[in-house]
């Protein structure tokens, strides 16, 4: 079964984070000052975090943590610490964090000085990783003007972390900041807040930021209007693979997961909607007008994860491509925990074996006991992204699966991928 | 119920097996050595050998907390 793509709807949704690229100058005329000066006075304080618990904000790099709840946790660690502003995107079909440092760099960085000013922290500093120079040379410039006009109360910096995966999981972040290894730490604790050093740390994607600007600027209310009512807001979207205008949008939470696909125009009929990441969750048809929101994504065992969704046309072969993204992840994982390390690699042979065609019922089984056995079992997430990328390949695939598993693989899968990677995946 | 849990951290971990040894009704081991544990909490019986193969983990993995958090 398949989805074909409708007339676009009209686009009634109005920008709030993708507006026109500013300059400082444009941004102040838009936003108005930073204020921040007034943070030592108390009610500024309380004001601007009532107005984030009001928002119901939630982190907008993978994890949906409430802001408001892990500001508290970084207060309660006292001041001192450092604003991290996680501009990693490790996810390869991720372009949201890239693309607002770049037209918008103000509206990051001023999120960071308030919840700089909330939590007394004595720097900010700006995660881009190796590789990504354009980006790097935007925020360069922007945090020059900054200084220049006084706009930055807490001193600005950046640092270039390598780009890894995995290395923007906070934890690494944090973890390559004090000992330049970008190795996801074990957080048995995760009420405890993450440390640099013995200064805490308040990690935030760059997204994430750029709403708490607005939330601090404009209020609560704004923020509120738009999405549902138990998830406001709106979030960026990374849409990718077949289709023919491949891009970032801004959405509102709650609309239809195939009401955001349409807006890059799927090239051909549509068989699964890859949501979250390529740790995500494989949507098949039957659930293509769940709202792209927490809790109606949770019943469907997907969840918005770092804002990627990835359309799989008909002419693809939804087995192939998970085999590659399965391997990619393997390849990827951080080297340190045996179920990852040893796990991931034979998960990622399993699904290439049967994309082949090669793979036969007991290779199925032994694929699934391995998938129980991974999951949950490293020190940070990235397993789990795997097996869910995996289990729910094997069950919205499935007829493709039974075909696969007779030694009758569909045509598509010697078909090149429609997939992005920083490097070519051998299947 | 002793409320008391087993946790292991991955990254300390190298697959030695002393604890799946000492406590299999407690940790068994995957294909490729490294422990499984089953999240609940210890019966009271094993509290004892649960402390000597936290003690006894050659690279100092295991932990026995009141109660999981996150």
């Amino acid at each position: 079964m398949t989805h074909s793509a409708s007339p676009a709807q009209a686009l009634h949704n109005v920008h709030r984070l993708l507006g026109h690229p500013s300059d400082l100058k444009g941004h102040l005329d838009a936003h108005g000052p930073l204020n921040v000066a007034l943070g030592r006075n108390g009610s500024w304080q309380q004001g601007l975090m009532s107005s984030l618990e009001d928002s119901r904000l939630t982190g907008r790099g993978g994890g949906a943590f409430p802001a408001s709840i892990k500001l508290e946790l970084a207060q309660s660690a006292g001041g001192g610490g450092t604003v991290v502003v996680n501009a990693m995107e490790g996810e390869p079909a991720s372009d949201k964090d890239t693309l607002l440092l770049t037209r918008t760099p103000h509206l990051v960085l001023d999120g960071a000085q308030y919840l700089a000013a909330l939590c007394r922290a004595v720097r900010i500093v700006v995660c881009i990783p190796i590789g990504r120079d354009s980006v790097a040379a935007a925020v360069n410039q922007a945090m020059r003007e900054r200084s220049r006009n006084n706009h930055a109360p807490v001193r600005e910096e950046m640092v270039r972390p390598p780009g890894r995966f995995i290395a923007g999981e906070e934890s690494a972040l944090a973890n390559w900041m004090q000992s330049a290894r970008s190795l996801p730490v074990l957080r048995p604790d995760k009420g405890a807040p993450l440390r640099i050093g013995r200064r805490p740390a308040l990690v935030h994607n760059a997204e994430t930021l750029a709403h708490i600007a607005l939330i601090a600027r404009h209020g609560a209310g704004p923020f509120r209007a738009r999405g549902m009512t138990e998830e406001p807001g709106t979030s960026l979207v990374t849409i990718s693979g077949d289709v023919t205008y491949p891009g970032v949008v801004e959405v509102d939470r709650g609309t239809p997961l195939w009401d955001i696909a349409i807006r890059s125009q799927p090239a051909e009929p549509v068989q699964a909607l890859l949501v979250g990441g390529y740790g995500g969750t494989w949507i098949g048809p039957e659930h293509f007008g769940t709202p792209y929101a927490s809790i109606p994504l949770r019943t469907i065992g997907a969840a918005a994860g770092a804002g990627v969704i990835v359309v799989l046309g008909e002419t693809s072969c939804g087995l192939a491509e998970s085999a590659r993204i399965a391997r990619y992840l393997a390849d990827e994982n951080a080297g340190q925990c045996g179920p990852c390390v040893n796990g991931l690699p034979a998960i990622a042979d399993g699904m290439a074996q049967l994309a082949r065609g090669e793979g036969r019922y007991d290779d199925i089984t032994r694929l699934q006991r391995r998938l129980s056995e991974v999951n949950g079992r490293g020190a940070c997430r990235h397993p789990d992204g795997a097996v869910s990328l995996v289990r729910s390949a094997l069950a919205v695939f499935a007829g493709d699966l039974d075909a696969h598993g007779r030694g009758q693989p569909c045509p598509h899968w010697r078909k090149l991928t429609s997939l992005r990677f920083p490097y070519p995946i051998r299947l | 119920m002793s409320g008391l849990r087993i946790t292991i951290d991955p990254v300390a971990c190298e697959a030695y097996g002393y604890c799946a040894e000492l406590l299999p009704e407690a940790i068994s081991l995957d294909e490729w050595g490294y422990p499984i544990v089953d999240g609940r909490p210890l019966h009271p019986e094993l509290v004892a050998l649960a402390k000597r193969a936290a003690r006894d983990c050659p690279k100092r993995a295991i932990t026995l907390r009141e109660k999981t958090s996150g």
